[in-house]
């Protein structure tokens, strides 16, 4: 008895890493963006927003809208709306995010993970981290499809890439609002609003889809200063697209890719540390 | 050894908004053994154990597991400890081995020994079948015992199971006790909180009693029934006989009730040596045949009254639902063995 009872203390003790180590908090994130894949494998209808929907988004607008808009100093629209097609479907997808850390707080899973000796905030950044590689896989699919139906950059490798970076260091940014989002609302259902009620007027009210030279002078002013329009504009400029927002005055559309680094940076620093906080509220009692 | 404590609670007091969930509690668990928090629900066994697994603060009072105060270092309690809640805290869709990986890796044990440590318990709790199926098809059963394999992962010197057997069908029941005593052998702590006073029975070293947030007995299973001495005689007589009351009513304790049929007596009676032998003997030399006597120890549920005035099972629309469940989870089995 006293034996078995000594071994048994030692196990639980000497287990091999402590807390304070580095390696503990990338084991744990690792671990926890492996479990958020795993649950987009078995729903693969969770998926439909980053592979079937932008498929669709880019076949509808480039053969419904796409002759009937023209592009002021020239160009195709399909060149013009690629950059727009990735935004919007970056920035809606970030909806999940929100609606998977509702779904976790509202299931018993976050008390087993509270009581395990883990590093807390993975369950947060895992949670990113899992949902900027399907964002990856939507920027993929967004270029295929675009590249199939006309989409032609017209910059070397380096730009391409960092078009789409810019892109994804945005949308990442958001993935932290979202989170915030997801934090404080009281059910996944009531996250899943936060999609309709936000993201789509800012993905909407931005150059994404029209220039927005046609839009009223006060639409035209929010949509001018919507970091959405900065992020289309700076990827039009990396890719060599058609950027008619050169032409209008205000700074972000001067420099679309200096003003879309600040924003994404900005979000970043502000609601990263807010979803920290508020994740710390919502598992202290 | 056996005198190091392995829990300890002191005056925990715990208030959520109106409702004051614990008032002031104090218990201890000696290494080795297992304490039942026994309680209806609501009694705040809950929150105790939340308190000591680091997920709630305690308002007031002090709590130590394995020693480690679990407000200062909660980090280094969570090292020590497996925890088996009420609620189902597994990931529904995950298979039942990665849920298992995911807690030893989670819990540093590196993804190897995590894969042969789960593979291991899967084996121990008959789950190898399921292991690798998504737990959305697992029964009641099946996902009691895969969480409590789960707490184990670590082989942690510390357990705590938060009614491992709620709402489970006999004989998932009778496995999870099983699997509970085996761990015994294998010196570890429990703290389990139920609400049923045949499981504290069986399985507690020790008994706590709350009502209320507060503790209202304390003992060995044995101290808790002799302190409520209600133990009962009951009698079947082979035919109805007017004299057989009276033959018993001297060596009984109060009223002697009798069936309308006349053929079967009760009374309650002090737990003396030889009490069936002088009852046979009485209602012999009144010429009364009996069919059958039993000296019925006292029940927990018994002592339960006795505390608290009330029965711990009480509820009329919860044993249906328990029922129900019970069938669903027979369903279940049945759908497990056949894929």
């Amino acid at each position: 008895m006293t034996t078995t009872t000594l071994t048994r203390t030692t196990t639980g003790v000497g287990r091999p890493r402590s807390s304070g180590s580095l390696f503990g908090p990338l084991s744990d994130t690792w671990a926890m963006t492996r479990r958020n894949l795993v649950h987009i494998s078995r729903e693969p209808m969770q998926l439909s927003d980053v592979t079937i929907q932008p498929v669709l988004f880019t076949v509808l607008f480039v053969y419904i809208f796409g002759g009937a808009i023209p592009i002021p100093g020239g160009g195709t629209y399909t060149d013009y709306l690629l950059a727009g097609l990735l935004a919007l479907n970056l920035v809606t997808s970030t909806m999940g995010t929100a609606v998977g850390l509702s779904t976790d707080l509202h299931e018993g899973m976050v008390d087993r993970f509270r009581a395990l000796p883990m590093w807390r905030s993975a369950m947060l950044v895992g949670r990113s981290m899992a949902d900027l590689m399907t964002s990856c896989l939507c920027a993929l699919i967004v270029g295929l499809t675009g590249l199939a139906v006309g989409w032609r950059p017209d910059a070397g490798f380096a730009g391409i890439v960092a078009g789409f970076l810019l892109v994804l260091f945005f949308s990442y940014s958001l993935t932290w609002i979202a989170a915030c989002v997801g934090l404080n609302s009281k059910s996944p259902e009531s996250a899943a609003s936060f999609g309709f009620i936000v993201l789509f007027p800012l993905a909407f009210v931005s150059n994404a889809m029209v220039p927005t030279l046609h839009m009223p002078g006060w639409m035209q002013a929010i949509a001018d200063w919507n970091p959405v329009s900065a992020v289309c504009a700076g990827a039009r400029d990396l890719w060599g697209n058609p950027n008619p927002s050169k032409v209008i005055d205000a700074w972000p559309m001067q420099h679309p890719v200096e003003a879309s680094l600040i924003w994404s940076v900005l979000i970043l620093a502000v609601a990263a540390p807010l979803a920290a906080h508020f994740f710390r509220r919502r598992t202290t009692e | 050894m056996a005198d190091e404590l392995m829990i300890q609670a002191e005056g925990l007091t715990k208030r959520y908004g109106e409702t004051q969930a614990l008032a002031g509690v104090d218990f201890s668990v000696p290494a080795g053994t297992i304490l039942g928090l026994l309680g209806p629900n609501g009694a705040g066994k809950t929150t105790a154990v939340r308190i000591l697994t680091t997920l709630a603060l305690p308002d007031a009072g002090r709590a130590t597991v394995a020693g480690i105060d679990v407000v200062k270092h909660p980090g280094e309690v969570r090292r020590h400890i497996g925890v088996a809640a009420q609620d189902a805290t597994l990931d529904p869709l995950l298979t039942g081995r990665q849920n298992l990986v995911l807690v030893g890796e989670l819990s540093d044990m590196g993804r190897s020994p995590s894969r042969a440590r789960a593979a291991e318990l899967l084996a121990q709790f008959e789950l190898t079948d399921a292991a690798d199926r998504v737990l959305k098809g697992y029964s009641g059963g099946m996902r009691r015992r895969l969480d409590l394999a789960a707490s184990l992962m670590t082989r942690p010197p510390v357990l705590f199971l938060d009614e491992p057997t709620t709402g489970l069908d006999p004989t998932s029941r009778q496995r999870v006790w099983d699997a509970i005593r085996e761990l015994l052998g294998e010196g570890v702590t429990v703290l389990l909180t139920t609400q049923y006073l045949d499981e504290a029975d069986a399985l507690a070293h020790r008994i706590v009693v709350v009502d209320h947030g507060r503790v209202i007995a304390d003992g060995t299973p044995t101290e808790l029934k002799e302190a409520s001495r209600s133990a009962h005689i009951e009698v079947m007589l082979a035919a109805p006989h007017p004299d057989a009351v009276g033959a018993i009513s001297p060596l009984v304790t109060g009223h002697v009730h009798v069936s309308e049929d006349g053929r079967h007596l009760s009374a309650g009676v002090d737990a003396a040596a030889g009490l069936a032998t002088s009852v046979v003997r009485a209602l012999d030399a009144a010429g009364v045949l009996v069919d059958n006597i039993e000296v019925r120890q006292p029940s927990l549920d018994d002592v339960f009254f006795s505390l608290t005035g009330g029965h711990i099972e009480e509820d009329d629309e919860d044993e249906v639902d328990l029922a129900v469940e019970a069938a669903d989870d027979d369903r279940h089995e049945l759908e497990g063995a056949r894929t």
